[in-house]
């Protein structure tokens, strides 16, 4: 057994109202490739931003030895130092600059403040070398392709001496022949470099490919760590270790009355507005019923969201093409405002960029994309609207002082029941929620479901996008699957379970 | 049990008490916050009436002071739409130069009538502010670099049209609403303390407009002021509107520039405050990518924002050569950031979304009053420039010192 590199012991890590790490531990030894699986929101980042020392010593409890040393990192500067280097999911390179300034940058090649560009050059093409890229140093970054740029991130790295690279999702973004080409260079870098790695990923075909030990963490807790070299590892052994849970009464209880078909798309497909070969919604077809609640399952990323907006006025994507049916007419919209008076709501993922004004009011907030029922010629009735307000915020029970609360001193949950309140007062019959209980606490949540069963209740269709598997589970009446921006399955209430769904995305992925 | 239940009592109302208490001093601080500026306004004035011997509250030099200032009052009104929706306009005191050149061109050079001459100045107006907003909302160019190549480009045109010449006098019935006092009005000036009977109709309606909305209020069930507080701030509002026309009627009477500026006021206010259109520019401020997903037409809204800035741009422009009484290629030099300067006073966000058409004129008198205050003692054009600097640092760190501190 070679010499352990790296041991995090009974690490917890606490948000307000969260506790996302719960007494974790992780060993990682010299010269090893370290897979970290996990559902979304299980704390595999966390885990990470705390040995990088994105969260400073002393935000979190527990012990982080690294090369015999007990390490109290303050920032990313300290860990970097120590030979630790974090890839993150979204790349941090600088697009106008050039691939050696990329590589250097935070780290040049300078004396008294003046670059030497010679020596960088030197370095930089002696890196790239041994990473495997072929360019010319001087390339801007925003002209090499992704896979490219992920080599750049770890020419990068290794600028800095590391010893032990965490790559955070390092595959999500790339096609086959690049991750291939990815995973294969560090397993060369393992064996030339004596370098170990840590690595997150959602694909359990490459972990099972290059990983010598898996350790699989859910709700902020290691389950177990798996050595891939005394058991066989299937991926079914692997999924049933991150989803194995039990659900007690998290989620209402709701009698379905299913009506008529209200809503349907068919063949919709969106090209990414970045890079127009790309496809983020792939011939995707669904619908649904009057007085039912669609789930959306996928892994971030999947193109859940890139769907719904698209749909929701083409506010996503260029070149979107596909059929929309409401009600047996077909609709054409072309802007959000379309979307709207055709009864079709969207409430979006990030509350707080795309959703609230938050330095604007619960009142104006609630009423803002219905002001035309409000008014009469173009002027607002406020004291209708006051009235209006105040009985959303009983009737979703909004935790504020008043309807003149500003929403930015609102909790996660009382913000997103004001973007209910807006949109049910909008009085759709389609209404799209994506994450609608992202970031909030249990009994928030449950007050959410409530409301959607309210809704499915009252005929309305809903259609709920959500990352985590029990919630979906918890509250649909059918699951469609998203992987890659095409639906990989259609799963009844019967025969939809975490298992079942993960499947469909872990099959769909080979 | 008696006993106890006394106790309780007691200690109820002692804990009201203590709430009424701080509520009270959370009203006092929210108003010292909501007001400041105007209270700040109301100090400076009267230190310089101290400070110039009662020259500046002088009937004729309150006239003067609101005629001087008219022109950047009236732009400011349009600016602040534009800073609310986090753009600007840099482009207006060029506006003004162009406006009075043709102004000049058809009412001095080419004989042309003045009404006809009003009419294609305001569309004129018009047509730059749809060219500007086409620019910003429709092909996306920050406002900040199209209002500067307006700036240029307008600034040109003015010397283009004047040839570099300066062109005076014109005619008087084009100074008419810039230099004359409503006596002047022929029907008007018949009848005797007309700017008294302005002042009681104004209170008038003040009064019952008030009256009809807190009558409103009560039938929505929402909670409304005491009665003593309403009174009290009825007759307060209306003293003041009675004193000020007996203030003026010292002098000429009212200046007409008044009423234009304060139907501006008015009308302004009840469109940013009350109105559909008014709740989407402040939202659109607030949070672009929000508003747009619930279904506004923000390019619309923005382009509205900057035709609207061309028309009050224009209005400023007529005023301004009027009350000058001639057409220079030099006119309205500097004019966009006194405007800008009025709205970052009167509490005006430079992120958008935050600001009030009051608070801009409030900015405005602020800049007009210490103008005028430090030229009446003399003070050179040198300091008074550095002082106003100094106002403006101070009055928008202030304002976000109070953010902060909520």
């Amino acid at each position: 057994m070679s010499k352990i590199l790296l041991e995090m012991q009974q690490i917890t890590k606490e948000f307000p109202g969260v506790k996302a790490l719960n007494n974790v531990q992780l060993k990682v030894e010299e010269k090893t490739i370290h897979a970290l699986v996990g559902e979304n929101g299980a704390g595999k980042s966390t885990l990470m931003n705390v040995l990088s020392g994105v969260y400073p010593y002393g935000t979190y409890t527990g012990d982080i030895i690294y090369d015999e040393k007990e390490c109290k990192f303050q920032n990313i500067r300290e860990s970097e130092n120590e030979g630790i280097v974090i890839i993150h999911q979204e790349l941090a390179l600088i697009p106008y600059l050039s691939i050696k300034e990329n590589i250097f940058l935070g780290n040049e090649r300078a004396s008294h403040g003046i670059v030497n560009w010679g020596k960088c050059r030197f370095e930089a093409m002696k890196l790239m070398e041994t990473v495997g890229l072929q360019e010319d140093p001087d390339t801007p970054i925003n002209q090499i392709g992704v896979g490219k740029q992920q080599l750049v991130e770890i020419a990068k790295a290794l600028s800095k001496n590391v010893r032990l690279l965490i790559l955070d999702e390092p595959t999500a973004a790339l096609n086959d022949a690049d991750s291939e080409k990815l995973l294969e260079l560090l397993l060369r870098l393992r064996e030339d470099c004596n370098m170990s790695a840590i690595i997150i990923s959602h694909k359990l075909n490459e972990v099972t490919k290059v990983a010598d030990k898996i350790t699989v963490v859910r709700d902020g807790m290691t389950i177990e760590t798996i050595d891939t070299h005394v058991e066989k590892i299937t991926e079914d052994r692997i999924i049933r270790g991150m989803v194995g849970r039990d659900i007690t009464h998290r989620y209402p209880m709701r009698e379905s009355h299913l009506g008529d078909v209200c809503f349907e798309v068919k063949n919709w497909t969106v090209h990414s507005p970045e890079i127009s070969e790309k496809l983020a919604v792939n011939d995707v077809s669904f619908n649904v019923r009057k007085g039912e609640v669609v789930g959306i399952a996928g892994l971030m990323g999947a193109g859940r969201t890139e769907l719904a907006m698209s749909i929701f006025g083409r506010s996503y994507g260029t070149d979107i093409s596909g059929v929309m049916i409401k009600d047996g007419k077909e609709l054409h919209i072309k802007c959000v405002s379309d979307a709207i008076q055709n009864g079709i709501a969207y409430v979006t993922e990030d509350r707080k960029k795309q959703g609230l004004i938050l330095i604007n009011d619960i009142r104006v907030n609630t009423t803002l994309p219905s002001l035309e029922k409000l008014s009469a010629h173009g002027v607002v009735n406020e004291n209708e609207e006051v009235k209006v307000s105040g009985e959303y915020l009983t009737r979703l029970k909004i935790k504020a002082p008043g309807i003149y609360q500003n929403t930015g001193n609102l909790s996660g949950g009382n913000q997103q029941k004001v973007m209910l309140a807006r949109w049910i007062y909008a009085d759709p019959d389609v209404l799209i929620l994506d994450e609608p209980t992202r970031g909030i606490d249990v009994g928030a949540k449950y007050e959410i479901y409530c409301i959607i069963n309210d809704l499915a209740a009252q005929g309305k269709s809903v259609i709920v996008i959500s990352s985590e598997l029990p919630e979906v589970l918890g509250i649909s009446d059918r699951i469609y699957v998203m992987n890659e921006g095409r639906f990989v399955g259609e799963l009844g209430k019967g025969d939809a379970s975490q298992e079942s769904i993960m499947k469909c995305i872990m099959q769909s992925n080979k | 049990m008696l006993s106890k239940g006394n106790i309780g009592m007691h200690h109820q109302t002692t804990e009201t008490n203590t709430r009424s208490h701080l509520f009270k001093k959370d009203i006092i601080q929210m108003a010292v916050r909501k007001y400041a500026m105007f209270i700040a306004l109301i100090i400076i004035a009267l230190l310089f009436q101290w400070l110039t011997q009662g020259i500046l509250l002088a009937p004729m030099n309150v006239s003067k002071l609101i005629m001087q200032n008219s022109y950047i009052l009236i732009l400011a009104i349009g600016m602040l739409p534009c800073i609310l929706t986090g753009d600007i306009d840099l482009s207006v005191g060029s506006v003004i130069a162009v406006v009075g050149a043709i102004a000049g061109t058809m009412t001095i050079s080419m004989n042309m009538s003045v009404g006809l001459t009003i009419v294609v100045c305001l569309v004129v107006g018009l047509i730059i502010g749809a060219w500007q907003g086409f620019w910003v909302a429709f092909a996306k160019v920050p406002s900040f670099i199209v209002t500067l190549a307006g700036m240029l480009l307008f600034r040109g045109l003015t010397m283009v049209i004047l040839d570099g010449n300066t062109l005076s006098p014109f005619p008087e019935s084009y100074q008419f609403v810039a230099q004359k006092f409503l006596a002047d009005i022929p029907l008007i000036g018949a009848i005797p303390y007309s700017t008294i009977l302005v002042g009681i109709i104004v209170a008038i309606c003040y009064v019952l407009s008030e009256m009809n909305a807190r009558k409103q209020y009560i039938q929505y069930g929402v909670k409304v002021s005491s009665k003593k507080a309403f009174i009290a701030k009825l007759s307060l509002v209306t003293f003041v509107c009675l004193y000020a026309a007996y203030w003026l009627n010292q002098f000429k009477g009212m200046p007409i520039i008044l009423l234009l500026l304060a139907a501006l006021i008015i009308i302004y206010s009840f469109v940013t405050h009350r109105t559909v259109i008014g709740r989407h520019i402040y939202a659109l401020g607030g949070n672009e990518r929000a508003t747009q997903l619930s279904g506004i037409k923000t390019k619309w809204v923005r382009f509205l924002v900057f035709v609207n800035m061309g028309l009050l741009a224009a209005i400023a422009g007529l005023v301004f050569s009027a009350r000058l009484n001639c057409a220079g290629p030099t006119a309205g030099n500097g004019f966009e950031l006194d405007a800008i300067a009025a709205c970052y006073i009167g509490g005006a966000s430079a992120t958008g979304g935050v600001g009030t058409i009051v608070g801009a004129i409030v900015g405005g008198l602020v800049m007009g009053v210490l103008n005028n205050g430090m030229s009446i003692m003399g003070i050179g054009i040198d300091w008074q420039m550095g002082i106003k600097g100094l106002v403006l640092l101070i009055a928008v760190g202030f304002d976000i010192y109070n953010q902060a501190k909520k």
